[in-house]
Parts: structure tokens; sequence; C-alpha cells
């Protein structure tokens, strides 16, 4: 098991590595100068000339490539040109916000889905289990924005239940969160009706039954344990999507988290801010899907024996 | 005798190959019966049908034009006069609806078809090559899958600049890779198939062996996947409309005319929530007769 852990590891490290290159080659090939954008239209070239030559601009790609890959493993991703400050320090005052954005999302999912998954499935066709369906299906097909707009009309902005934006208290958090964790509820809930009404078909759901078990026992001890392999699979890919759904809950609800950061760096022609963004996510979605897989290992004894 | 067997093989294959007919008509049978089995998939490709009508012909069936203003008639809600209220230049929302539907349609169509060649094509020839043509393309689509969706395509849309053609491309290069992993798995289990072993004996060549032999059979699969890709590239177009960084104006599609309606959320909610609506229906729509599409052509995709 450790072995395969170890080349999943390594597979992680290349996959991280294309990824830095891949969006160092795309932002590299932008028209204009960057440098020249950074200083407005004032800049004297004397001046552009000397500046290009102190961020490293003026090297051959490969060297500023290696240079970057180094730096960014020192945890410097370089300085923002819009706000003057090091993308380091702009990312790590971002991330705590989207970090308890997308825990208490994939709380609300995975709490709302499962629930709603069991009950769909123990009472198959019947009216939770239509509702609870029709309902999942909605929440695949709404986009984002528009989960969010709506919690904000009449939750915050109608009835005053909860503040319209930001997240000073712990109640700013509620409203996005409901937004951004949505979509995977819906999702959640499918998928664990579907492997629950496949585990229940199995022969040891009989046989516990047949030695005298209940049916919550059943439920939690020999269903859902089994159920839960699948879900966890899917929590992890979940991981990529709820990152690009902040994107947007940040935007609506004006928190300060790293999608905000990635949008403001766009619309400030601010290479150094878009890349560092753009990679800090990927780090922790590759992480993220490594802490899946080491997990699964660890809970299907079936896999950790074959390893 | 043992070549005059596999040619056996490959000849019975490809009398079934040219019975188009034949497979038409099955095709046919498997429409029908799920037009019988599931509604939902039916109403939903109406849905569509709808949907699309009403982009084909916008000029006849908008009651206003799309374009003139009439400040007068600001931000009125829907009523009779509009049958969708106004937006914040009196424009008629209805007939913005119909407009923009043109370019959503078509931003959830073209790159859809333009990712499914690319990852089809890509994905039968790793599956067929093997080895490190293999290899490159998996590890590529790796690394297209590990940067979530929505900064993928904002990274690809700051190197390409606006623009309605550099949208369609961003669509395309951020879907591809999933295309690609499924054909591919597909392609590695029909390349051990007998008739494609027994066409590789008789001397087919390769090419030939791809599109005679692989791609038909690969079909099914993409069919489905067109009709569930179709929505997805809507959604992210409109995501990325909605921060301003899709769609530029004059050209309007939903999720601009939400991003534009935010601004009037209070006051005019239908700016924003109107294009919303027809956001999710379309997406839906979608998202059902892929389901159903699924059911009837390609059970074994229900567990990807």
């Amino acid at each position: 098991m450790k072995q395969s852990l170890l080349r999943r590891f390594i597979q992680a490290v290349i996959v991280l590595l294309g990824v830095a290159l891949m969006i160092f080659i795309m932002l590299r090939v932008v028209p204009g100068n960057p440098v020249a954008t950074m200083m407005g239209e004032h800049a004297d070239i004397d001046t552009i000339q000397r500046m290009t030559a102190e961020l490293g601009l003026d090297q051959p790609i490969h060297v500023q490539f290696a240079r970057y890959v180094l730096d960014a493993l020192r945890g410097d991703f370089g300085t923002s040109y819009s706000m003057g400050k090091p993308v380091s320090q702009l990312m790590a005052a971002a991330f705590g916000n989207t970090l308890a954005l997308a825990v208490a999302a994939a709380l609300f999912a995975w709490v709302v889905g499962i629930a709603c998954g069991i009950v769909a499935a123990v009472r198959k066709n019947g009216l939770l289990d239509h509702l609870f369906m029709g309902f999942s299906l909605l929440g695949v097909s709404m986009p984002v924005f528009m989960v969010a707009m709506l919690l904000q009309y009449v939750f915050a902005y109608h009835l005053h239940w909860l503040p319209i934006s930001g997240v000073d208290s712990w109640k700013g958090y509620i409203l996005p969160a409901i937004a951004l964790g949505w979509n995977s509820a819906g999702s959640v809930a499918r998928l664990v009706r579907s492997t629950l009404l496949d585990v229940l078909q199995q022969d040891y759901i009989d046989t516990a039954r047949a030695k005298g078990r209940g049916q919550p026992g059943i439920l939690v001890l020999h269903a859902l344990r089994n159920a839960m392999l699948p879900v966890m699979t899917m929590m992890a890919m979940q991981l990529s999507s709820l990152l690009s759904g902040a994107v947007i809950t940040e935007t609506v609800f004006s928190i300060n988290g790293i999608g905000r950061l990635a949008v403001q760096a766009i619309s400030g022609r601010d290479i150094p801010l878009l890349q560092g963004t753009a990679l800090f996510t990927t780090l922790v979605v590759v992480l993220g899907n490594l802490l899946a897989d080491s997990l699964y290992a660890v809970l299907d004894p079936r896999i950790r024996r074959e390893a | 005798m043992r070549l005059n067997r596999q040619r056996q093989i490959v000849e019975a294959h490809d009398i079934r190959l040219e019975s188009q007919i034949g497979e038409a008509e099955r095709f046919g049978d498997l429409m029908r019966r799920m037009a019988r089995e599931n509604r939902l998939a039916m109403v939903s490709a109406l849905v569509i049908l709808l949907f699309i009508l009403g982009a084909v012909f916008a000029p006849l069936l908008s009651p206003y034009s799309a374009s003139e203003m009439d400040m007068l008639h600001r931000l009125s809600p829907p009523g009779a006069g509009h049958l969708l209220g106004t937006d914040e230049g009196g424009r008629d929302i209805l007939s913005r609806m119909l407009y923009g539907s043109r370019v959503s349609l078509l931003v959830g169509v073209v790159p859809t078809l333009l990712s499914m060649a690319l990852g089809a094509a890509l994905g039968m020839l790793a599956g067929f090559a093997g080895g490190w043509i293999d290899a490159l393309v998996m590890r590529l689509a790796d690394i297209m899958l590990a940067l979530p969706s929505m900064l993928l395509a904002m990274v690809i849309m700051y190197t390409l600049g606006d623009g309605l053609i550099n949208v369609f491309l961003t669509l395309s290069l951020v879907n591809w890779a999933s295309v690609a992993r499924i054909v591919r798995s597909q392609t590695l289990s029909l390349k051990k198939s007998e008739y494609v072993e027994a066409a590789r004996v008789i001397g087919v060549k390769r090419p030939v062996i791809l599109l005679r032999h692989i791609l038909p059979n690969c079909l099914p699969t993409l069919i489905v996947l067109f009709t569930l890709n179709v929505p997805a590239a809507i959604l992210t177009e409109s995501s990325l409309s909605f921060l301003g960084l899709g769609v530029q104006p004059p050209n309007a599609s939903w999720g601009l005319m939400v991003n534009v309606g935010r601004q009037y959320l209070y006051n005019a909610p239908w700016l924003s929530f109107v294009p919303s609506a027809a956001i999710m229906l379309i997406v839906l729509a979608f998202n059902f007769l892929g389901d159903g599409l699924r059911d009837v052509l390609d059970p074994h995709l229900k567990n990807n």
C-alpha cells in the first residue's frame, strides 16, 4: 500500500509541475509587455526596461520558469502588479475565508445529501423519494450564481434574517455555504440513494436481518458503511467543483477569498496574482485527491490487502 | 484455416455495418422505446426544440426591438405590455432573451462539438496506439482535469482575449479531457474484441480499423456525452459571462444579461432571474434527455 501511495504522490507532483508549466506558458504568450501594462501610459522606456530586467522578464522562458518553480517552493509567488504586495501574502489572507466557505459548503452538501439519499432509498418510489430526487435534479441544473442571488434576495434582502454580504460573523457564511453546496448536495443525494439501493440487495443484508437486527441497525452498521466508499470518492472530486463555484459565490457575497482574488487579478491584468491563485487552487485539489485515495485505502480492506 | 475464420468474422462485421438501414431501424426502435418509457426525456426534447425554434425565429417572434432604448418604460415589471418586463434601458426582456438564446445555444453546441471531436480523436489515438502516445495524452488530460474548470477557463480567456470565437475555443479546451478519458477506455476494450483483432490479422490498415470498426462502436457513448456536455458548456459560459469575462456587449448571452441585471437585483429582480431561469430550464432539459438517451444507448456509462 505504501508503494502505491508513493506512486500516486509522484504522479501528483508531475501533474502539479505540468499545470504550473501550462499556466506559465499561457500567460507568457499574452500580447503586450506586462510591465508596460502595470506602469500605465506615462512610464518612459528606460524605466520599463529597468523594471523588466529587475523582474527577470528579459531572461529566456525556461530560465524564468525554473526560477518561478524554485521561488514557489519557498513560498514566494512574486509580487502582485495591481496591489503591490507579495502574492503569497495576499493568498494567505484570502485562503482562510475560502477554506471556511468550502468546508461549510461541503458540510452542508454532505449532511443534506446523505440524509436525503438515505430517506429516498428507504422510501423508494415514495413521495419523499420523488420530492428529494426532483430537488436534487434542480440543484444540479441551477447555476451557482442563480442559487446565490435567490438566497441573497429572499433571506437577506426581504426577510433580513442573514447579512447580504461579507463574513464579519459566522452568520455571513450561512447563505454562501448553502449556495455553494447546493449543487453538490444534489449529486451526493443521488449517489447515496443508488449505492444504498445496490447494497441493500446484498446477501449480507439478508443475513443481518435473519440474525434479528432491526432496520436502523442494518442501515447504519451494514448498509451505510459499505455505501460510503463511492460517496467518498465523489466527495474528493467535488472539491474541484466547489473551488470553481467559490469564484462565483465569493463574487456575489463579496467575500475576500482566493476565487475573488483570481477575478481581481484578471481585471487588473495581474499575471503573478492570476498565476499564483490558479496554481494554489490546483495544489489544494491535488492534495485533496491524494488524501481521499489514502482514506479510501484505509476504509476498504480489499484495497488495503491488494496493494 | 485460421485466416479464413478471421476473414469471416470481419465480413460478418462489415455486413452488419453495411446494413445501415437495419442499424437505423434499430436506432429508431431505441428512440421509440425511450419515448414510451421515459416521458420526461421526450418532454425535455420538446422543450429543447422550442428553445431552438425560438432562437432561429427570434426576429419573427420578438414583440419589440431587442436593441432599441425606451427610457420612459425602463425597469417595468413583467406584465401585459412587456411579458417579461423591461431592462435598465427600457428594452423588452422577452425579445432580448430570444436573441440571447442564439448566443447561449451556440455556446452550448459549437464548443461541445469541437471538444468532442478533439477528445474522441485523442482518446482513440491513445487507446489504440498505446505506449508513449497513450502516456502523453493521458498525462495531458490529467493536467487539464487537475485545474478547477472555472480557473482553467479564466486563464485561457485571459490568454486569448475577449470575443465570441475565443469563448468557443476556451470551452472546447476546458472540456476535451474528460471525453478523451472515456473514449480511450472504450477503445482499449474494443481493441481486444475478436473482430478488431481479425481485421488486423488480414491486414486492414490501422486508420481504417479506427474509422470503420472502432469509431462506429463509440458513437452511442459520444451521443450521450454530447447531450450531457452541452448543458455543462452552457453553465460554464454563463458563469464566465456573469463575471464579465465571457461574451461581451453588443453580443448578449443569458449569462451576460444576469450579470448586467445584478446591479438592479433589489428593485428589478426579474432582470437577473428571468435569464437565470432560462439557463436552468435548458440545462435541466438537456440533463433529462441525456439521462434518457444513456439508459437506452449506453447503460454502462451510468456507473461513470
